[in-house]
C-alpha cells in the first residue's frame, strides 16, 4: 500500500471517530490527539480501526510511538 | 413605615433590574429573608431584607430597571398596624390579579409568583408537577427555570437526530444548572495528588493479556476507586434538597465533553457493584451515545455524584462546579510525570491531581479530606478494585 493510501485510510478512520474534524488541519508532524482533542477512548477506537484496516496488532507499549500522522504511517509500514 | 431600597452591591453598581418578587403584599418577612431576585452587572443576586414586618406595597414592578437607592417596597414594622388606606391599595395590587390569569389550570391553593406563572405559561410547564422552593413552598422563577432545563434535557433525548437543535437546548440546560449551582451552593475545594505508578503498572499487565477491543482505560480504575471511596465516606453521595438526603445507590455521573462544546453527564448506576470489565463495557456503550446526544432521560437524571476526567491528555487540574442537587464533583487532571519525594529520595512518577468540589451546606472539609484519602489508598491497590 502506498504512503498516500495509508494516510487517506488513517484520516478516514479519524473522521469516523470525530465526524466534526477537518483532516486538512492536520500537519504530518502535528500531535493528532492535541489537534483534534482525541481522548483515550477515541484513541483506542482509532487503534482498533488501524489494526483492523491494516491487519496489524498494536500493543499498548507502542501507543507512545504513534502520536503523529507521519509516525503512524511509518509504524503501519514497518509492522505490516 | 420602612422603605426597602435597591441595595448597592459594590461601588461599581449603578442600578439593578428587578427580576422577581419572592413576596407579595401582605406577606410577613423577617430579617434575612430573601424577598427579591435582582439582575445586576454581577449576575442574578438574591436580595435579603434586613427588617421585620409586613409588606405593605411593592412599588417597583418586575422587569423594571431602577437606580441604587430607589424605594422598591414599603414595609410596616411589627409594632405598627397596616394603615387602612394601605390595605385598600393592597387589594388593588395588580400583581395579585395576575395570579388569577392564565390559560394553565392552576389550583387555587397553589402558591406561585406572578413572574413564575408567566414563564410557566410561555414555556408550557405543568405547575402541578413542581415543588416550590419559595416562602411557604410557593413556586418561584428558579423552580420554573429548573423545570424548563429538565424539559430541555428530555428534548435532547427525543431530538437525537436533530443534533443542532439539541445542542442549543443542551447549552441552555448547562447554563441554567451551572447558574443555579454558583448562585446557591457554597463550594469548597480540596486537592490531593496521587502516585499512579502501581495503578498504571497493573493496567499495563492486565491489558497485555487482553484483546485490543477488551482493553481497559485508566478511567475505569478511577471510577471504581471513587465508588469504593464513597462506600467509606457516603456523605459525598447525596442530594441537598430541603436538607441533606444521603443516597444509597452509588450512581456516578461521568462528564462527557462534546467536541463542539457542551458536556453531558450520564450516570453509571451502582458503580461500586460493577467489575472493571462491566464498567468498561458501559463506557463503550455510553460515550458514543452521549457524543451523539442519544442518551435516555433516566441516564441523565440518576447521578448522585459527578466525576470529570476533562483534564485527560491536557490540563493538570480540574476544579468542577457541582451539578445540583448533588453535593460533590470530583475532577481528575492529566496524568503527568512529576518529581515525587518519598523516604528522603526523589524520583519521577506518574501523578494525577484530584480535586473535590463539595457543598459546604452538606459536608465539611474533614469528610471531604477523608474521601480523597480513601480514593488515594484505593488506587495504591489496583488489584483489589
Amino acid at each position: 500500500m502506498k504512503e498516500e493510501e495509508t494516510k487517506a485510510t488513517i484520516l478516514k478512520l479519524l473522521q469516523e471517530i470525530a465526524p466534526d474534524i477537518d483532516p486538512e488541519e492536520l500537519g504530518m508532524d502535528d500531535n493528532i490527539r492535541e489537534v483534534f482533542g482525541i481522548d483515550s477512548f477515541d484513541f483506542l477506537q482509532l487503534i482498533i480501526g488501524i489494526d483492523k484496516e491494516f491487519g496489524i496488532t498494536t500493543p499498548e507499549e507502542d501507543y507512545g510511538k504513534i502520536t503523529t500522522l507521519r509516525s503512524l504511517i511509518t509504524y503501519v509500514k514497518a509492522t505490516k | 413605615m420602612i422603605e426597602f431600597t435597591m441595595p448597592s452591591l459594590g461601588a461599581d453598581m449603578e442600578d439593578g433590574t428587578l427580576v422577581e418578587w419572592r413576596v407579595k403584599s401582605g406577606d410577613f418577612v423577617k430579617r434575612g429573608d430573601i424577598i427579591a431576585d435582582v439582575d445586576t452587572q454581577k449576575g442574578l443576586i438574591e436580595i435579603e431584607v434586613f427588617d421585620e414586618g409586613t409588606i405593605a406595597e411593592l412599588i417597583v414592578k418586575e422587569g423594571e430597571k431602577v437606580p441604587v437607592g430607589t424605594v422598591m417596597a414599603i414595609l410596616i414594622p411589627v409594632v405598627e398596624k397596616v394603615p387602612a388606606i394601605k390595605k385598600s391599595r393592597i387589594k388593588k395590587e395588580p400583581i395579585k390579579e395576575m395570579v388569577k390569569e392564565g390559560s394553565i389550570k392552576v389550583d387555587d391553593r397553589l402558591k406561585i409568583s406572578p413572574l413564575a406563572k408567566k414563564i410557566a405559561k410561555e414555556k408550557g410547564i405543568d405547575l402541578t408537577a413542581i415543588k416550590g422552593s419559595g416562602p411557604e413552598g410557593s413556586i418561584v422563577k428558579k423552580d420554573i427555570d429548573l423545570a424548563v432545563a429538565m424539559k430541555v434535557e428530555s428534548h435532547v433525548e427525543v431530538t437525537g437526530g436533530k443534533k443542532e437543535i439539541a445542542e442549543k437546548g443542551l447549552r441552555a440546560a448547562i447554563a441554567s444548572a451551572m447558574s443555579k449551582s454558583n448562585r446557591e451552593i457554597p463550594h469548597f475545594y480540596l486537592e490531593t495528588r496521587i502516585d499512579m505508578t502501581k495503578a498504571l503498572e497493573w493496567l499495563r499487565k492486565a491489558n497485555r493479556q487482553r484483546e485490543l477491543k477488551d482493553r481497559l482505560l485508566t478511567i475505569v480504575l478511577l471510577i471504581k476507586a471513587t465508588a469504593k471511596a464513597i462506600k467509606e465516606v457516603p456523605s459525598v453521595n447525596a442530594f441537598w434538597e430541603n436538607g441533606l438526603q444521603l443516597k444509597n445507590a452509588i450512581n456516578i455521573g461521568f462528564a462527557i465533553s462534546l467536541r463542539k462544546g457542551g458536556v453531558v453527564i450520564p450516570a453509571i448506576p451502582e458503580a461500586d457493584k460493577k467489575s472493571l470489565n462491566q464498567l468498561m463495557d458501559l463506557l463503550n456503550d455510553l460515550i458514543p451515545r452521549a457524543r451523539a446526544l442519544q442518551l435516555r432521560s433516566s441516564e441523565l437524571s440518576e447521578s448522585t455524584i459527578t466525576i470529570s476526567n476533562i483534564g485527560e491528555g491536557s490540563t493538570d487540574k480540574v476544579f468542577g462546579v457541582i451539578y445540583p442537587p448533588q453535593v460533590a464533583i470530583l475532577g481528575f487532571g492529566n496524568i503527568v510525570e512529576e518529581a515525587w519525594a518519598k523516604d528522603g529520595e526523589l524520583s519521577a512518577r506518574p501523578v494525577v491531581h484530584v480535586t473535590l468540589a463539595a457543598d459546604h451546606r452538606a459536608i465539611d472539609g474533614y469528610l471531604g479530606s477523608r474521601f480523597l484519602m480513601a480514593l488515594k489508598r484505593n488506587l495504591q491497590k489496583p488489584e483489589a478494585l
